[in-house]
């Protein structure tokens, strides 16, 4: 039953993200100044809001798994981690493919592209030192407190690549002042929308991977002590 | 409180005691760095005014490298005849056993510092005296920050399997914004500014980092030691 709900949540998404793409490539206009590549906006930026959501959440429930020792906040941990790292990737790989269309470079040390590499160098250490940690509720502990470390660092990694010596060039006013054309607001909810399903799909389906795999060694461990 | 810091310092004199006798990490952390530098050298052939340019975020790749194997040996000096066990089961609190490692691995880093500060203004031609007042504020503060992150982190890492390597994926992501502040303000430093606007707010970034992980590291570090 819980893993068809999952299935069909993960359908959902999948449906709105096709529904939008569709919006998105066939009914849009192209763009004024950039033609057809600022179609990457509906993807680019929402994986960015949705990195940033499961990533809030990891932190919150990392805390929750220090106070209570309750394993199943130390799953939703890894699983929101691992997706919302993967949404940072495709953030970048999209940012990037629009650099070198716009900018005519793959990469410049901008601001926020410092700011999201940063954050997925982060995260990418939690998930490097899960599967080194042997004991199951040290393994929980440790990466829970790197989960915590990791996320008081971004804010000063935001501050620190303010410093006179990086340069802006990403656009951003169009978000921040409210002059994204209307036509255009409608599927950039929607792009948010379909990937935070997608993204809460593959978290329960991680989640549920993670209980098995401890209740699988468990199991081994108590074959091995009988 | 009181006790805990007696603990504390208690832990630090034992730990720099050992380290001063068998001078294992501060001799190889020290060469270490030498080497690194004499390497930069190959690697950029640069005039007088871009090694200025460079010379911060030169300085604090050497220091941070050495950092790392200074840290490194933190926790892991416990490991042998499980002194790491007893410590944690002795009545000192845990948050005094980290606070003893870290200050002993700052006092550590800022003596293979000073070694390589100046073989680094000999080998490269830089003046670095004249700004030594405000310079050696950057280097306490930073420092600081790179021993209180790596003590943690080498206390997350004591027990786990290809320890060396996990600690520098672990430790560098998390230093990067205190490695901006203190590369930014050195190469500034050094290059004769003073310490105002820019460089200032800098030196408020590297304040800012310390108190934030040095609350963090002290509050978590029971939950590293005891699971």
């Amino acid at each position: 039953m819980r893993e068809k709900a999952v299935y069909l949540l993960g359908l959902l998404g999948a449906l709105v993200m096709i529904f939008n793409l569709n919006t998105v490539f066939n009914k849009l206009p192209d763009e004024a100044m950039q033609g057809a590549v600022y179609r990457i906006i509906f993807i680019h930026v929402p994986a960015a809001i949705n990195a940033d959501i499961f990533y809030t959440v990891a932190l919150i429930t990392a805390i929750l798994f220090l106070a209570t020792k309750n394993f199943i906040w130390d799953s939703i941990t890894v699983s929101c981690i691992e997706v919302g790292t993967m949404l940072i990737l495709l953030n970048l790989v999209t940012g990037s493919i629009w650099g070198r269309n716009q900018w005519g470079i793959w990469w410049a040390w901008d601001l926020r592209m410092t700011s999201q590499l940063m954050c997925f160098l982060l995260y990418l250490g939690y998930l490097l030192i899960r599967p080194a940690i042997a004991e199951p509720t040290q393994r929980a502990s440790l990466s829970s407190i790197v989960a915590i470390f990791a996320y008081a660092d971004i804010p000063l990694v935001l501050m620190a690549i303010r410093l006179p010596n990086v340069r802006t060039q990403h656009p951003g006013p169009v978000l921040e002042t409210g002059q994204m054309a209307p036509m255009f607001k409608a599927p950039f909810g929607i792009g948010i929308l379909a990937l935070f399903l997608i993204g809460t799909a593959l978290v329960l389906v991680r989640m549920h991977q993670e209980t098995s795999q401890r209740e699988i060694d468990s199991l081994r461990r108590e074959l091995h002590a009988a | 409180m009181k006790h805990g810091l007696l603990t504390a310092w208690a832990i630090a004199q034992k730990d720099l005691r050992t380290e001063l006798r068998t001078k294992e990490s501060i001799n190889a952390a020290a060469s270490f760095s030498l080497v690194i530098l004499v390497l930069f050298s190959f690697a950029f052939d640069l005039g007088r005014e871009e090694l200025y340019a460079i010379s911060g975020g030169l300085l604090w790749l050497v220091y941070s490298f050495a950092g790392a194997l200074i840290v490194n040996r933190g926790f892991a000096r416990e490991i042998p005849n499980d002194c790491l066990d007893v410590l944690i089961s002795s009545p000192a609190p845990g948050w005094a056993i980290f606070l003893g490692k870290a200050v002993a691995a700052f006092c550590l880093l800022i003596i293979v510092e000073m070694i390589s500060l100046p073989v680094f203004g000999l080998f490269y031609n830089i003046r670095w005296t004249e700004s030594f007042g405000s310079l050696a504020i950057v280097i306490l503060l930073a420092t600081w920050g790179i021993t209180v992150v790596g003590t943690a982190f080498s206390a997350v890492t004591v027990n786990v399997r290809l320890r060396e390597l996990m600690l520098p994926v672990l430790l560098y992501p998390i230093l990067i914004p205190l490695l901006i502040g203190a590369m930014g303000t050195t190469t500034a430093l050094l290059g004769g500014e003073s310490m105002t606007g820019d460089n200032l707010s800098s030196l408020r970034l590297l304040i800012g980092f310390d108190l934030i992980y040095t609350s963090l590291a002290l509050y978590l570090i029971d939950f590293v030691l005891v699971f």
